[in-house]
């Protein structure tokens, strides 16, 4: 069972001030993700959204330790507070990296593969918007089929989306889980589970983004939402190869009542020029898949 | 107590890093340096050294482990050449901007393409604005006295350190090397104490964002923008020889070899022609010198053993009596000519206005060998000039074939 939000630590990580944009998902789950991990997280990021959010010199709004480190090479870094902490004594902190999907779907996986392999002890957290957002929205090896972004302005992102949950879970890491930013108790549960287990953790989380996604920025919520309920984000996680599904997938799983794929693409402007016969294949792939994991979990 | 140990320079240096106690350490292979990490490897699975060893799957990533472990209070180690140095390049740069004193042995290899992996210094010299500290080697018992040496001023100054030596000629060739007890090691360099300690109580955001413009933190004092962290950088570089020279006088009081200064000089007190050069081909020109000295030319040799920060006012005092230079280069500014000549210049025409004839020769790019003879048709190339009076418009090539 998710934890409900009245049962969450009182004590904030993420203050007031951040610099993220409004309706952002990020801070929203930065706030759970800290609660979870506690006062003794060191975090490593590299260039992307999640260091507007932690300011600008001399303030930040993030009250744990942070490293801001090249786009390239957040696991290395990841990998260089686990063996430095160990070899000076203070291994009793939790290193987390979090990166967007520009930083691990593109330029990050050659550092995030090598760490994996290596089981470094850390927590990796991929926030998924679905683009290069911090640079202005341009496309991602994460971006879905038929969005729009500032460098696919005229014709909508014609491949689909890189499965890398799938090339994260082919590394066997300790722990493998995905989120989203509006289910603040299932994704509070993954990262308390994460931080009792050693070795590579892996954690999806998905992240709406009304800047680049174009919906309203009062929407971010029932956007994530409706990506669960349509299937289009699925959460589960995976302990020693076995998937379990979680939250409110696991209730859809049971009660069969997935929603249409198109409820979801069409509240956003990205996907306003998407064709008929992308919808119908996007919703074809995120069927198959659904299919996939479902059978996994014993459906 | 010591011992004397016969080396290969590769060898010398990961025995520096196991004396200094090194306590993580990340590389990746690339020759002409595998065998550092090799060796590291072995010390550490053996136990002999206490340290986390990080197999990582690129030299960016090596960098990006050795930041982030010397952030939290590690001293740490990698070794690199050529194309592993220029993938670092990025990191590089962040690594002297965090101001972390990392050691980082560069065995010289020239960079594709095409493909060499023999002997140049472009992969380091392109390096050169990085804001790291450049030591050069002559031998490998520098190599060692280096490695060391540059750990006890990189923490004092936090500011990196690349040592380089010339790949093969020294990283693969086998000499005698005086080592001192872990004793004596531990007494010179003690543990890092880190500037700062990591506590939950107290976070800190480091290395994030800064403005242009400085801004007050909540206490209201004034804190730097980005031009004050750099000028930072920059003043405690200006500043950086006099460490050097402090720690070298505590490292002879230790160890009883002298590296007070930053410049290798060889029968340069009554030279009228000098070369000026760096690393092992200091020993090839203090050869070729003796060859001169018996044809009657007063010849020496002036070698930067520093090249960051550039001691430019030393080294224009030390070529000050000569009215002849030939400087010496394993690499090139492609357009223009050797760094070592450009900045040569430009210290002499700062520091004394000193206007020798200087030529600028380019040797031994991938591994070409240096003879003595090549150095001695330059040497009597750069003294024809000086008392016909002409000057060089490009450097020269020697030993180019085809
Ligand atoms: C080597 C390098 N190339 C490019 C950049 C520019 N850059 C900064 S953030 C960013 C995009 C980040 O995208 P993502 O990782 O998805 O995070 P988001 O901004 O969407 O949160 C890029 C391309 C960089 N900082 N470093
Ligand atoms: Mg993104």
């Amino acid at each position: 069972m998710a934890t409900a939000i009245l049962d969450l630590p009182e004590q904030e990580f993420v203050m007031p001030g951040t610099r993220t944009c409004a309706g952002c998902g990020l801070p929203i789950a930065y706030r759970y993700i800290l609660k979870a991990l506690g006062p003794k997280t060191i975090v490593t990021l590299p260039a992307c959204c999640l260091t507007i959010l932690h300011g600008i010199y001399p303030k930040t709004p993030i009250a744990v330790n942070a490293v801001n480190n090249t786009f390239a090479s957040t696991a290395a870094s990841a990998s260089g507070l686990a063996a430095g902490l160990k070899a000076t004594g203070q291994d009793d902190y939790t290193v987390l990296a979090m990166a967007g999907d520009g930083g691990t779907f593109d330029m990050g996986i050659q550092a995030l593969s090598g760490a994996a392999e290596r089981e470094t002890n850390f927590i990796y957290v991929c926030y998924d918007n679905e683009a290069y957002m911090n640079t202005g929205v341009q496309r991602s090896s994460a971006t879905p089929t038929g969005a729009f972004t500032t460098t696919t302005p005229v014709i909508p992102k014609e491949q689909p989306k890189k499965d890398f949950i799938q090339i994260m879970e082919a590394h066997h890491p300790a722990y493998l889980a995905t989120t989203c930013s509006s289910y603040p108790g299932d994704l509070y549960n993954k990262f308390v589970k994460a931080k009792s287990i050693k070795g590579t953790r892996f954690v999806h989380l998905a992240i709406p983004c009304p800047a680049g996604w174009l919906f309203p920025t009062k929407d971010t919520i029932k956007i994530g939402r409706l990506a669960v309920e349509t299937g289009v984000v699925v959460l589960y996680e995976v302990e020693n190869g076995v998937l379990q599904l979680t939250g409110k997938t696991l209730s859809l799983a049971r009660s069969g009542r997935r929603r249409p794929v198109e409820e979801y693409l069409k509240l956003q402007g990205r996907f306003k020029k998407i064709l008929p016969e992308q919808m119908e294949s996007f919703q074809q792939q995120i069927d198959l898949r659904w299919e996939q994991l479902l059978g996994r979990a014993g459906f | 107590m010591e011992q004397t140990l016969i080396l290969t320079g590769n060898q010398a240096a990961a025995l520096a890093a196991k004396l200094c106690r090194v306590q993580v350490i990340a590389a990746y292979p690339i020759t002409p340096q595998s065998k550092i990490p090799e060796v590291l490897s072995e010390y550490v699975e053996r136990g002999e050294l206490k340290a986390e060893f990080v197999r990582v799957e690129s030299e960016h990533s090596a960098m990006g482990v050795c930041i982030s472990a010397s952030l939290v209070g590690a001293r740490v180690f990698t070794a690199t050449a050529a194309n592993g140095l220029a993938y670092m390049h990025e990191q590089l740069h962040w690594a002297a901007g965090a101001r972390l004193p990392i050691v980082m042995p560069v065995a010289n290899r020239g960079l594709g393409a095409p493909w060499t992996i023999l002997n140049d210094m472009q992969d380091s010299i392109a390096q050169r604005d990085t804001g790291w500290m450049q030591f050069y080697c002559q031998d490998n018992q520098q190599i060692l006295d280096q490695v060391i040496l540059a750990y006890r001023v990189a923490e004092q100054l936090l500011i990196p350190i690349m040592v380089c030596f010339d790949g093969f000629r020294l990283s693969h060739t086998m000499m005698p090397v005086s080592i001192p007890s872990q004793e004596q090691v531990d007494a010179f360099l003690p543990a890092f104490q880190p500037p700062y300690l990591l506590d939950p109580e107290r976070p800190v955001n480091i290395n994030p964002v800064v403005m242009t413009d400085p801004i007050a933190d909540p206490q209201g004092n004034l804190c730097p923008g980005y031009m004050g962290f750099r000028r930072r950088l920059q003043e405690d570089l200006e500043a950086a020889l006099p460490v050097v020279v402090e720690a070298s006088t505590a490292f002879e009081k230790a160890f009883g070899r002298c590296y007070q200064d930053p410049l290798y000089r060889y029968q340069t007190e009554d030279a009228d022609f000098l070369f000026v050069t760096m690393g092992s081909l200091s020993s090839e020109a203090s050869e070729t010198v003796d060859l001169l000295r018996d044809e009657g030319i007063k010849a020496g040799v002036v070698g930067l053993r520093v090249f960051r920060p550039f001691p430019a006012e030393i080294l224009s005092q030390a070529v000050q009596r000569a009215n002849c230079l030939a400087v010496i280069e394993k690499a090139i500014s492609y357009g223009y000519e050797g760094a070592l000549n450009t900045e040569l210049k430009a210290a002499l025409f700062s520091h004394n206005g000193h206007r020798p004839t200087i030529f600028n020769y380019v040797v031994g790019l991938g591994g070409k060998d240096v003879k003595p003879a090549d150095l001695v048709e330059s040497a009597h190339e750069t003294l024809h000039a000086a008392q016909n009076g002409t000057r060089q418009e490009h450097p020269r090539w020697l030993g180019r074939e085809v």
